[in-house]
């Protein structure tokens, strides 16, 4: 049977130092066993390094940032639609997350799939909900409370102990050891992510991560997890390798059977020196180590794409442990006159 | 004034400064006065012809253009005096 | 040969980053007309600063309201809250799509009296009621809500002497999740302040509890809270009916609903994610259908919303004074708009855009007043295009609560136009002159001549 051919849009091209999940999603992509892909890269920063990797992505498109409103964004994708017919995207931001939701539907009348959380899982797993959730569902998650004015701050050290964690709403995350750089990391992520700011007790342990995919119903489709070997020090895995953890495989398959939470994943896993599993995290998006799930035989991208497009897809049940990532930088060398294409025409 | 001498216009708008490595974007009207700039027209004959060739008030022009010029100078976009001198 | 329009020659540095919140919003498609009539011949032939309110957005909201509501709850009425915009156009555009009317003073019980709203068709809200005003509620027989035990007593008193049976109700606050909690109005739920007012009303021959009231906060986005208050006033009203065999009438869950405006801090804009009529809608009916009511004793439910009905209708047009760049080399636009007439720039970062057509090229700028005063800041920071002297902005989402708490501060108050079905342009309210301010003073005769 002839391999169908599937225009693919993906987000996330910043291969920086703290990297987005694009180009290991479209890397993954290339390698699918099961369609063809041509890569429409969506962009919002001139100098996100995917824009200019010709041999993985085949034209990009910038677009506007979630700020700008869902129309402006609806508008622009409607453009891109015309010349580009999609079949899918993928967004891999958290912030952008939430206006594809939103627009899921429009985009699908369009002929634009999308394996996306609904909305409310979106908003249940949010930091901000993260005790309800870990109650709800019997998951163990670390203490943490909602603050949105700096004049509560005082009163944290009578709830949490020094040091805490103090995370903005979409990214950023801090450990504070005194009121002082609480509040200066307070002040620091409400300016870049808005309110609230959310206060989380520190768990001393490793930190393991786990990705995967659920298809919506509970079932598990994928499930990797991962234990980081070399942190930088914003805390990005930049090397890493899989484990076998029935314990994380529980939790994951449990977040999975009681959310009955609908497309990729990456659960930020502590487990503390008495070995229990704490969860600190919900990424409603792939990681940017996706590659390594690739790697030991689960392709979770490729499975993703179609569920998209509507497909039965046959649970991942095995993957090589013991394989590690190790990533690096590699300096590409770009003529201006395509930063310029980009920069100033929005398309390259 | 006089801008710098490599630094590069294109059509699109984008200005790129070899020496800093820096890149600007510029429109329409701006990129008009870059290039009377290169052509070293005096800021008499840069204000006639725009308002030769758009709806503008002369003082509002000239407020405009001296706030351009002094963001130029800024980003090290002009030649200083000195410069032009020696 | 006519001319290009102009546009002042900008030179903007391209800087990488991650997504970062401030000066991304592209704001700039411009807004030449409002409801068909261009902004130009509006400023042109009423003046700048200008509010302007559309009629048809108006009705089409609270037509939409009603909609989300009585599609999923047999009996609602809605109470137009007047303090959110007490023009008397406005208020009476609302009495025709038939709201009551909610006041919180004398001032506006008054007002609603002379619009010629039924008496019994007034919601008495609010803790400031004189003996004055809630006498001439009694002989109405408006709905009073009472807020504290004194007023309790007052109400009781005069009720005895007038030999009246006032319809009544008691305001709730309560824990509803969402801090901080406003518990400095009415009475609290958790402590049992609200049972302990209902049974000194039920064992009163002088009041008749008809109501329960609530009003959990303003500009709430959690539709969840408004479903623990709904199920908190439907149980009250149970326990009212198990004690005393009393049915308690309706139940008024306040105002409260988001509109579309960003909050300050926020990071997606709101049109995009504060909830709409129907989250509201389907939290509260939830809750009560879900209640212990039987069918046929379902209580009337009404509703005080105020900003989510008439913030988008308001539009505030002003104009360019200046451009100016700041020490840091940052654009700084001055409008003719202060925070005197935008009062709620405090708290949103309001969208604003240009009322002509622009090249896409746009500028970082912080917008501020006119007035000389630090504080007078319309917003930080701006994606705007290159905005000249004299040309025209748009302030979008104004039609709650500024044309009332607005200030006459400095300058004095401009026209309010409101632009009919038709698309009619009437000025509603005229700006006002010195004249009108001096009127309202007496100098005395000492005072009345210097030398200087
Ligand atoms: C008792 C009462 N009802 C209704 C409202 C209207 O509220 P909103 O404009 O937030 O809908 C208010 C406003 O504060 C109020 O105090």
């Amino acid at each position: 049977m002839k391999k169908p051919t599937l225009n693919i849009a993906v987000t996330g091209l910043n291969a920086i130092d703290s990297p987005g999940p694009g180009v290991s999603v479209i890397r993954a992509l290339r390698e699918a066993a099961s369609f063809n892909t041509r890569i429409i890269g969506l962009s919002y920063e001139s100098l996100e390094p995917g824009i200019y990797m010709h041999d993985l992505v085949d034209r990009t498109y910038s677009i506007p940032y979630p700020t700008a409103g869902i129309d402006l964004l609806f508008e622009r994708l409607q453009y891109i639609q015309e010349k580009e017919k999609l079949d899918v995207i993928i967004p891999n931001f958290d912030a952008e997350l939430y206006p594809f939701i939103k627009l899921e539907h429009n985009l699908k009348t369009m002929g634009i799939h999308m394996f996306l959380p609904t909305l409310h899982q979106f908003e249940e797993r949010n930091k901000v909900n993260l005790n309800d959730f870990g109650k709800k569902y019997g998951i163990k998650v670390p203490k943490s409370k909602v603050i949105y004015d700096l004049s509560t701050v005082h009163s944290l050290p009578s709830e949490f102990s020094f040091p805490m964690i103090v995370k903005g709403k979409f990214y950023d995350a801090s450990i504070a050891y005194s009121i002082e750089q609480v509040k200066s990391y307070f002040n620091k992520i409400s300016a870049k992510w808005g309110l609230p700011v959310i206060i989380q007790e520190f768990i001393h342990g490793t930190e393991f991560n786990v990705t995967g995919l659920g298809d919506g119903t509970g079932k598990t489709i994928a499930a990797v997890p991962m234990r980081k070997q070399y942190i930088t020090d914003k805390g990005k895995a930049w090397g890493g390798i899989s484990i076998s953890d029935e314990k994380m495989l529980d939790m994951t398959r449990k977040f999975l059977r009681n959310t009955k939470w609908r497309g990729g994943f990456e659960l930020e896993l502590m487990k503390n020196k008495d070995g229990e599993l704490y969860l600190l995290e919900i990424n409603p998006r792939l990681p940017a180590w996706i590659y390594l799930a690739v790697g030991v035989g689960q392709n979770i991208p490729e499975v993703l794409v179609n569920l998209a497009m509507g497909h039965t897809v046959k649970p991942f049940t095995e993957y090589a442990v013991g394989k590690m990532f190790v990533r690096y930088s590699w300096d590409m060398i770009v003529d201006r006159e395509e930063f310029e294409q980009i920069s100033m025409y929005g398309e390259l | 004034m006089k801008l710098k001498k490599n630094v590069a216009v294109s059509e699109s708008g984008l200005l790129f400064n070899p020496v800093t490595g820096e890149s600007f974007s510029v429109n329409p009207i701006g990129v008009e006065i870059l290039n009377f700039l290169r052509e070293e027209k005096t800021d008499e004959q840069i204000s006639e012809a725009i308002l030769g060739k758009y709806n503008a008030e002369k003082q509002a022009f000239e407020n405009d253009y001296q706030d351009f010029i002094g963001v130029l100078s800024h980003n090290n976009l002009i030649e200083s005096h000195e410069e032009t001198n020696a | 040969m006519s001319k290009q329009r102009y546009e002042r020659p900008v030179i903007k540095k391209l800087e990488t980053g991650m997504p970062n919140k401030f000066g991304t919003r592209t704001e700039y498609q411009p807004m030449t007309n409002i409801d068909g009539v261009p902004v130009t011949k509006l400023m042109k032939e009423y003046g700048s600063p200008l509010f302007v309110i559309s009629e048809k957005i108006i009705r089409s909201t609270i037509q939409k309201a009603k909609k989300a509501f009585r599609t999923r709850y047999p009996r609602v009425q809605f109470a137009w809250s007047y303090k959110t915009n007490y023009l008397n156009s406005i208020c009476s555009i609302f009495h025709q799509e038939g709201s009551w009317a909610e006041v919180v003073s004398g001032f506006e019980y008054d007002k609603a009296i002379s619009l010629g709203v039924d008496g019994k068709k007034i919601i008495f809200n609010g803790p400031e009621k004189s003996e004055e005003d809630l006498t001439k509620a009694i002989k109405n027989d408006s709905l009073i809500h009472i807020d504290h035990l004194d007023e309790l007593y007052t109400i009781s008193e005069l009720a005895e002497k007038f030999k009246a049976r006032p319809r009544v109700a008691i305001r709730v606050n309560m824990d509803t999740g969402v801090y901080p909690i406003w518990d400095r109005f009415g009475f609290n739920y958790e402590n049992g302040q609200a049972w302990d007012a209902i049974n000194k009303i039920m064992h009163s021959e002088w009041m008749e509890l008809v109501g329960l009231h609530c009003h959990i906060g303003t500009f709430m986005l959690a539709p969840s809270a408004y479903g623990v208050a709904a199920s908190k006033l439907a149980e009250l009203a149970l326990s009212v009916e198990q004690k005393f065999k009393h049915k308690i009438k309706y139940i008024d869950m306040g105002g409260g609903f988001a509109s579309k405006n960003t909050l300050k801090g926020a990071y997606l804009p709101g049109s995009d994610t504060n909830p709409t009529f129907d989250d509201f809608a389907e939290a509260i009916s939830s809750a009560l259908l879900n209640s212990n009511f039987k069918h046929e004793n379902l209580p009337l439910l009404i509703l005080e919303t105020g900003r989510a009905l008439i913030d988008e209708a308001g539009y505030l047009l002003g104009s360019v004074i200046s451009n100016k760049r700041s020490s840091t080399g940052r654009r700084n636009t001055i409008l003719d708009i202060g925070v005197n007439i935008l009062f709620t720039a405090f708290w949103y970062d309001h969208k604003i855009t240009p009322a002509q057509e622009f090249t896409n090229y746009s500028e970082d700028t912080c917008i501020y007043g006119p007035l000389c005063m630090n504080i007078d800041v319309i917003r930080e920071s701006a994606s705007l295009p290159l905005l000249n002297k004299n040309d025209h902005v748009v302030i979008h989402h104004v039609g709650a609560y500024n044309m009332t708490q607005w200030m006459q501060f400095i300058a004095l108050r401009p026209n309010v136009v409101l632009i009919d079905m038709d698309g009619k342009p009437h000025v509603i309210r005229l700006r006002e002159t010195v004249d009108n301010m001096n009127s309202m003073e007496k100098v005395p005769a000492h005072l009345k001549k210097f030398n200087m």
